[in-house]
């Protein structure tokens, strides 16, 4: 019996929803207004059109253009040997759907994945086609996000990126082992052997010529990819080097977190658990610190006993409370990195702060006013009208800002 | 002591509005202690008008700042009654103290601040929130497409750029009770008349319920995440979220399982 396109669609979006990432920032700005009619815009920090109860945004329409897959990867919900259920759009399907929800304003583009079906290149070049459609025949500049099959033909990809924005490849598992015990099929020098073809080629788009020709265009939102945590054995620190590499070695634009969710009609290989969603949040915020606050990842978990980041409290906190000496400090004073280092002041903060200061001597009210949580911030700074009791020889630290215990739920 | 200058504006006055008044004010010489800014309301009689404005005294003409026009453009974006005598403050402290606009402890500019981001946050959420429903008209060729919206402030001259960036191929209106944005062939209107609200039954709505409801994963709920995200009061004018508690007893019922 063929299914309706409502029917197709929940599969599809049904079975996009384990990669995380829904951005639809970081590209070039560009309108409709210029070169004729078009539709479609970008923004330079992205849009979320919608919520789910889930806690996750609605940015992108997020689907697959088929969920059948030749692949057996024990974590994914499509491997070949999974029961659910197949099904699988045409190019033009997806050009129609991505229009129509663009027009409504429910998305800002497409993010466009798919099971390898046939062959890597006969895919990756069904998902070029949806997105050169898009591009060429409908004057669609919304965003768009192209999943990259990693041995697909160079050809295909230097194509991709010229329509996409962002192209994403996973590294799924932090490690090597772990993927080569679940994903049989792929492998890890593989995929990092095209991170690095992607960003070869962003580099050499970003270069003019010495005749003063433009290259083209390659996918000016960069490159993101994704790893799963908690299917594997893999420790925070694992999972933080990994991210340290992947941000360095190939200037991935974002990595993904991806707490394991148990996928309907699972593999035996995995894992019976509830996806560790705090893990999950405490490794985001690592990763936040890395990016924004000058951190490095090794210095978040070296004093960690377990190679994990402790789930109690945040990892600037626990960073904080392990480097007590160089607390409390002195708001007038400290340099701007310091000043990143402080329990309770984000980026945005420490520039009021960094301007106010050129301006008067800061009090604790000050600090109100730069909406700053006197609070959080109290037991590791001095103004002069203020000065914690001596912070370092507190041994009951800890307890002070471990969050109050609360009964567990039955289910 | 001088006599506090009265000036008379409507609610819904424009940045223009209060430019006009505050510049002669300036040129004139009144400090914002002297000025009270009056809202005109439906009692008020047509006499109700501002006071003559003080003679001119000739001073050496002076610029603002760009950062300064920009945050007062953003405050007198508000609906609250005090940003008229607030953006003057701002105004004439900036003029008399270098620097100023930078100082985020002083209670004015963190006041002004304060109002800037509300208006950033109402852009941006009228940005994400506003819905088309398509509206067959026939023997047209150009697509047409309305939307009902409410904004919290008169925010529709600085939003109107972004929806007429994006949508060039189709005919669009925005209706809302502060006033309409509407393109029609290749023109961009804004308009300041309360608008009433159009009910249109638009069938791909049913798609994009069906991509709601599958790209949610019931093995993760974060309904506090949801609700600070995308607030209770967008949900009255959000119809997938009627579908919230339904994805939420199936969640519980796959979780059972």
């Amino acid at each position: 019996m063929k299914r309706t396109f409502s029917q197709r669609l929940a599969i599809l979006s049904d079975a996009a929803k384990y990669d995380a990432s829904c951005a639809s920032s970081g590209t070039e700005k560009r309108t409709s207004k210029s070169g004729g009619k078009g539709l479609g815009s970008t923004e330079s920090s992205g849009i979320c059109h919608a919520f789910t109860p889930d806690g996750r945004c609605v940015s992108l329409l997020k689907i697959l253009m088929t969920n059948f897959c030749i692949y057996d990867c024990a974590y994914c919900i499509n491997r070949i040997f999974s029961g659910v259920e197949r099904a699988r759009f045409s190019a033009e399907d997806i050009v129609w759907l991505t229009l129509e929800f663009y027009r409504r304003n429910y998305i800002e583009g497409l993010f466009l994945s798919s099971g390898i079906i046939r062959s890597s290149d006969y895919t990756m070049e069904e998902l070029v086609r949806v997105a050169r459609t898009l591009r060429l025949d409908h004057n669609f500049r919304g965003y768009i996000h192209l999943k990259t099959i990693p041995d697909a033909s160079p050809e295909l990809l230097a194509e991709a990126g010229l329509y996409a924005d962002r192209l994403s490849i996973n590294v799924e598992m932090p490690t090597e082992q772990g993927l080569a015990s679940y994903a049989p099929e792929k492998n890890a020098a593989g995929i990092r052997s095209a991170m690095g073809h992607i960003r070869y080629r962003m580099d050499a788009a970003r270069e003019k010529a010495p005749s003063g020709r433009r290259p083209p265009r390659f996918a000016p939102g960069g490159q993101s990819t994704q790893m799963i945590v908690g299917a594997d054995a893999a420790t925070d620190q694992d999972i933080l080097s990994s991210s340290a590499s992947l941000y360095t070695g190939y200037q991935l634009r974002r990595v993904y977190y991806s707490a394991f969710s148990p996928i309907p009609d699972a593999s035996v290989k995995l894992p019976l658990i509830r996806p560790p969603l705090l893990r999950e949040h405490r490794l985001y915020q690592a990763d936040w610190l890395f990016r924004f606050y000058g951190f490095n990842f090794q210095e978040l978990t070296e004093n960690r006993p377990d190679g994990m980041l402790d789930l109690e409290m945040d990892p600037k906190l626990s960073w904080a409370l392990d480097h007590r000496d160089i607390f409390p400090v002195d708001i007038n004073r400290a340099d701007r990195e310091t000043l990143f280092r402080i329990p309770g002041i984000g980026p945005r903060s420490v520039i009021a702060l960094l301007a106010a200061r050129k301006h008067r001597t800061i009090r604790l009210e000050d600090l109100e006013r730069l909406k700053i949580s006197i609070r959080k911030i109290r037991p590791f700074i001095t103004t002069p009208d203020w000065r914690p009791t001596r912070l370092a020889d507190r041994t009951d630290l800890r307890t002070l800002f471990k969050p109050a215990p609360a009964q567990l739920s039955l289910l | 002591m001088m006599l506090p200058h009265a000036i008379t504006l409507p609610a819904d006055a424009s940045f223009g509005m209060w430019r006009d008044h505050a510049r002669a004010l300036l040129q004139s010489n009144s400090p914002p202690e002297c000025v009270e800014w009056r809202i005109r309301s439906a009692q008020d009689d047509l006499f109700a008008e501002s006071d003559p404005l003080p003679e001119a005294t000739p001073t050496s003409h002076k610029t603002v700042q760009r950062g300064c026009v920009r945050l007062l453009q953003r405050i007198l974006c508000h609906t609250s009654p005090d940003r008229f005598a607030l953006a003057y403050r701002v105004l004439w402290r900036t003029m008399h103290q270098a620097g100023l606009i930078r100082a985020a402890t002083d209670p004015d500019i963190a006041a002004a601040n304060h109002m800037a981001h509300q208006i950033r946050r109402d852009v941006h959420d009228m940005k994400s929130y506003v819905r088309f429903r398509e509206k067959k008209i026939p023997d047209r060729n150009e697509r047409h497409f309305v939307s009902w919206f409410e904004p919290d402030h008169h925010i529709l001259e600085i939003v109107a750029p972004f929806f007429a960036g994006r949508f060039t191929d189709m005919n669009w209106l925005i209706l809302t009770p502060k006033g309409s944005i509407a393109r029609n062939g290749t023109d961009c209107i804004i308009t300041r008349e309360p608008c009433a609200r159009e009910t249109i039954e638009d069938e791909t709505e049913q798609l994009w319920y069906t991509y709601y409801r599958s790209i949610f994963n019931p093995a993760r709920i974060k309904l506090k995440t949801m609700r600070s995200q995308m607030p209770r009061k967008f949900w009255k004018n959000l119809p997938e979220t009627e579908l919230i508690p339904e994805m939420l007893v199936s969640a519980q019922r796959w979780k059972v399982q």
